[in-house]
């Protein structure tokens, strides 16, 4: 049967092959009448199918009718989503940093009101409208998708309330609703860590399809942004319930009939001292920078500073254009996350990790001493790479090297030693890579090296000189300048890696997440994630001369009568322009200022903290940085709390931070 | 007048009046359906309408190109495809999680309709170049020439695309006259992979197909829409609640009702009889489609007819059943009726070359 339906001429073509077929007359009509007969076969299957069809509508129309019938007619039961409560963030000694509470909204649906204009303005007689919610609703209804109803007021009060409820039968389509709303009690105060909720865009939408989560969020409004709003948006966000409700024949909710609660997100714990980061910021003023302090024994982030901040609270409605536009185009760029994405050279503090790496790679002794003049030149050369202090610092050995921040000796190293090796080596401590850090948006930086430089000027706009790597290169990275850019993150991870004797592990800010619902705490991994291969007494050196740095080098004057042993280094980094920077003329020589850096970690023998301090445009390290990690390794570990610095809890009470 | 008569001469010469009056006769029901599901809005309906003009502009424009002339379009076209489908996957905006999209600058392109189209024409191009003398080879080949994009667009991932993709590729391969014995190879080996397919499935695939054995473990996702719409055209009855009135459609109940679940709005306003009628109208556009296919006087054109009947159907067909609770939930638009301008746009051009190969066969005979 089945070799029948078949062309006849195919058989023929199985052993001969083409040649021997096509000497074959061809049959036309035997063909023809073959697929005819597989035609009349299709349109069998085809009237089978739509009888099948037929069936199919004939048993539920007629034989299910009356069943299907009741479900329509009480099919009053609108099934609602039941919005889940967002989990809350609170410090590691369970501060609240963000909360979510319950409040009235008055919201419009644009598809069922004819002239939106006139219904709002009827609306503010009754409650009081701004010309600033006004403008918002225009926003929200420019970004908006098509049916969803949109707040006009949002925190009505009781008496808001109870006037429009007296007046609601004259406004179709304008309804008062119960939502979640965040707050963030805290304000400008860790604002980058914590980031800010906002409404849910296209982009979001895709982003929750990814996840195949579209069914979780149908009722949800709000998706985290920034910060770990967003990169614990999953854990924050909970599981939205289903609530039958029976709705009268205007489709309006009579009675709820059956629920499944929702189940709220998880909390999470931060790592965060919401006491010591207070401390830190005030230490700033109205400077701006940078501040990363991390507990170098389990990677735990105490403090994470960025100045300036701006206040989250702006945007869980919709920030209106003029805040937008102020934080936007301010020239001190509030909302540029500068420990994670300000790439900055790192300046003398790269020092002791150099030093670490030459004694690795045996390129010098702790004892061997150079002659310092004052400068460095290549020889052959006539420029002149010039020390700090004028006539140079003498005779200088390593430890010397560190603790008076001496240029040649680092001019003669970057002289001895290949990049690329000294590339390698500085990878190991995690520079030129992201550190892993669980809020987004971090930058790897730049650690330069022959590969980087080739590919950071390859194509056609470059030439090969561009492209080569100079011995001079060599020179300026030696003392990071250069090409050298690193995070302010990467510098708090490289000193807490020297600190725990080389081992490193991922900075986190989420210390545990916790299931509502069951009570489960998790923690977040703190496994080490790196080690070094250096030998304990090299390391032993560079921790000994960071000591020195602290009790006798540059930055002593910090550091006078500290109640206990730290190690540090200063750093003072050339301007590096920040990407679309414009020119401000008032501002501008403030903003050739150099940067200041400070890294550091107590108390000596037993390290609980280290960190990373960037002063933008403060000048000298030891006189702007290095005064602000006092104040927060003081604070870590004695309390103290300065005058004007105290921690403050605004609307909680902070028994609990002390 | 002379001039007039010949004018409408050239405008209707090439257009098959049973074929387009069924197609009409189904578009006005999807209006007049649209019309209810959009909430008595006149907007989508002349949006709908303005689609509906410029499809049949192209349908003509189809009808006047004859076969051969698409003939020699179907290389260049099959290739153009394919290349598009390997740039998005190279280069491809991703949208809802799949990679389905080519950014051309203006717009987004999705390349898998065009295959809709093309691997049909190519097919059919290779079976008549070699007519007469098919091999076992020839179908190895023709193989290839399908599991390529099939699987190209299964990856991106459009499981749903790639099976109709495919389906189309095997009507041409069944009509060319592929050996029963492979038919049946081929649903035995089906029938035993399948369990191995539920291991490679997305979760999402996985979980389309649970709720669809169960609805009620998705209440906010497909198992509502499907409750729903068995809700919506059980409540029909025979006679249906009459035009506006369906309770399913304007308390919200039905989702997507101006486009996948636009049957149920239908089934629940015009009853038993209603969904009939509109069953018969389908009937008769395919049977006459049929029989276009079965007079076509080339090989090409017979298969380009064929998979393009037999793809008519099978949209409408998934359609019908997936809303009445018979297949799952697959986004399959109902032909003709769905409101959607490429769909529409698509359908019309198939039906330009039906109609083309009718007009053209005489010509070719002799």
């Amino acid at each position: 049967m089945a070799n029948r339906l078949l062309f006849t001429s195919r058989r023929r073509g199985f052993g001969g092959g083409r040649a021997a077929a096509t000497s074959e007359l061809r049959n036309p009509e035997r063909e023809l009448f073959y697929f005819r007969r597989r035609l009349s076969l299709v349109a069998l299957l085809v009237f089978a199918a739509f009888c099948g069809l037929f069936g199919r509508f004939f048993y539920l129309q007629v034989v299910q009718h009356a069943h299907f019938e009741t479900l329509a007619e009480s099919n009053r039961i609108a099934i609602v989503p039941v919005v889940p409560n967002r989990g809350i963030i609170t410090d590691r000694n369970g501060i609240v940093l963000a909360q979510s509470y319950s409040a009235y909204t008055l919201e419009i649906t644009p598809s069922r009101i004819a002239n939106l204009d006139e219904t709002i303005d009827r609306i503010a007689e009754i409650v009081d409208v701004q010309p600033r919610d006004r403008k918002r609703f225009r926003k929200l209804l420019e970004e908006s998708r098509n049916f969803e109803s949109l707040p006009l007021r949002t925190k009505l009060t009781d008496e808001e309330v109870a006037r429009f409820a007296v007046a609601r039968y004259r406004f179709p389509g304008v309804d008062i609703k119960a939502r979640l709303f965040r707050q963030y009690p805290f304000g400008e105060i860790a604002s980058h860590v914590i980031g800010y909720i906002g409404r849910i865009n296209d982009k979001d939408l895709d982003r929750i399809a990814s996840w195949d989560e579209t069914a979780n969020y149908k009722g949800s409004d709000y998706i985290g942004k920034v910060g770990i709003e967003l990169s614990y948006e999953r854990e924050l966000h909970g599981t939205t319930g289903v609530e039958d409700v029976e709705v009268d024949s205007g489709g309006r909710a009579v009675r709820t009939l059956k629920r499944t609660p929702p189940i709220a997100g998880n909390n999470l714990t931060l790592s965060l001292d919401i006491g010591l980061q207070q401390v830190a910021e005030a230490a700033f003023g109205d400077r701006r920078g940078a501040l990363v302090a991390m507990d170098p024994n389990s990677g735990d982030v105490l403090a994470f500073v960025s100045k300036p901040g701006y206040d989250p609270n702006l945007f869980v409605d919709g920030i209106d254009p003029a805040n937008w536009q102020e934080l936007n185009e301010s020239p001190d760029k509030p909302l540029l996350n500068r420990p994670l994405r300000g790439a900055y050279p790192p300046g003398s503090t790269i020092k002791p990790f150099l030093a670490l790496g030459a004694l690795t790679m045996g390129k010098r002794t702790p004892s061997q001493a150079f002659h310092d003049p004052g400068f460095f030149q290549i020889p052959g050369h006539s420029h002149r790479f010039r020390d700090d202090k004028p006539g140079g610092h003498g005779t200088v050995d390593m430890y010397k090297s560190i603790v008076v921040s001496c240029d040649t000796y680092y001019y003669l190293l970057a002289n001895d030693t290949d990049i690329d090796d000294t590339a390698h080596f500085l990878a190991q401590l995690g520079f030129g890579e992201k550190t892993g850090v669980d809020i987004e948006g971090e930058l790897a930086g730049v650690l330069p090296s022959r590969a980087w430089k080739n590919q950071r000027f390859a194509g056609k706009n470059f030439r090969d000189d561009h492209r080569k790597w100079y011995l001079g290169d060599s020179i300026s990275a030696g003392i990071g300048q250069g090409y050298n850019a690193f995070t302010p993150i990467q510098l708090a991870h490289a000193i807490a890696m020297v600190a725990a004797d080389g081992v490193g592990y991922t900075p986190h800010l989420v210390k545990t997440v916790q299931n509502v619902k069951t009570g489960e705490t998790r923690e977040i991994a703190r496994e080490p994630a790196s080690r070094l291969a250096v030998k304990p007494e090299h390391l032993a050196i560079i921790k000994n001369a960071l000591v020195g740095v602290n009790k006798e080098g540059t930055s002593a004057k910090a550091f006078k009568d500290a109640q206990y042993v730290s190690g540090g280094k200063t750093g003072t980094a050339q301007v590096f322009s920040l990407k679309g920077e414009k020119y401000t003329e008032h501002k501008v020589d403030e903003r050739l200022r150099d940067h200041a850096w400070f890294i550091a970690y107590a108390p000596a023998d037993r390290p609980k903290i280290a960190l990373a301090v960037l002063v933008e445009n403060g000048g000298f390290g030891a006189a702007a940085a290095a005064p602000i990690a006092r104040k927060v390794i003081d604070r870590y570990l004695l309390g103290s709390t300065e005058p004007g610095a105290a921690a403050v809890v605004p609307g909680v009470s902070d028994d609990e931070s002390d | 007048m002379g001039a007039l008569l010949r004018v409408w001469d050239v405008l209707t010469r090439r257009i098959d009046t049973m074929l387009f009056a069924c197609a009409l006769a189904i578009v006005g029901v999807g209006l007049v359906t649209l019309f209810s599901a959009a909430d008595q809005s006149i907007t989508r309906v002349t949006s709908q309408a303005m689609s509906l003009s410029f499809a049949v502009v192209l349908m003509w424009i189809f009808a006047n190109i004859a076969p051969q002339t698409l003939a020699r379009a179907a290389v260049p076209l099959y290739v153009l495809a394919v290349a598009m489908l390997v740039g998005v996957a190279l280069f491809g905006v991703v949208v809802n999680g799949s990679r389905r999209w080519l950014n051309l600058g203006v717009a987004r392109f999705q390349p898998s309709e065009l295959m809709k189209i093309a691997l049909p024409l190519m097919l059919a191009w290779y079976f008549q170049k070699f007519e007469g003398r098919i091999g076992w080879k020839d179908f190895v080949f023709a193989a290839v020439l399908i599991v390529v994009p099939v699987y190209l667009i299964k990856r991106q991932p459009d499981l749903g695309t790639s099976l109709l993709i495919a389906a189309s590729g095997f009507y041409v391969l069944f009509l060319a006259g592929l050996s029963w014995k492979v038919i049946v190879g081929l649903v035995a080996a089906a029938a035993a992979v399948g369990p191995m397919v539920w291991t490679h499935l997305h979760d999402y695939q996985r979980e389309r197909i649970l709720t669809f054995l169960d609805p009620g473990r998705d209440p906010l996702g497909a198992g509502y829409h499907s409750m729903q719409a068995s809700i919506a055209l059980g409540s029909g009855g025979v006679v249906g609640k009459g035009w506006l009135n369906g309770t399913q459609t304007h308390l919200d109940f039905l989702p997507e009702r101006h486009t996948d679940f636009i049957f149920a709005v239908f089934g629940e306003e015009f009853g038993l009889i209603g969904a009939g009628v509109l069953l018969l109208l389908y009937l008769l556009l395919i049977g006459r489609a049929m029989v276009i296919t079965a007079n076509a006087s080339t090989m090409f054109a017979r298969l380009v007819a064929g998979a393009i009947t037999l793809m008519f159907f099978t949209y409408a067909f998934v359609n019908m059943a997936m809303v009445s609770g018979l297949l799952p939930v697959v986004g399959v638009p109902l032909p003709l009726v769905s409101y959607g301008g490429t769909a529409m746009i698509s359908l019309f051009i198939g039906l330009g070359i039906l109609m083309s190969v009718q007009a053209h066969r005489k010509l070719v005979t002799t």
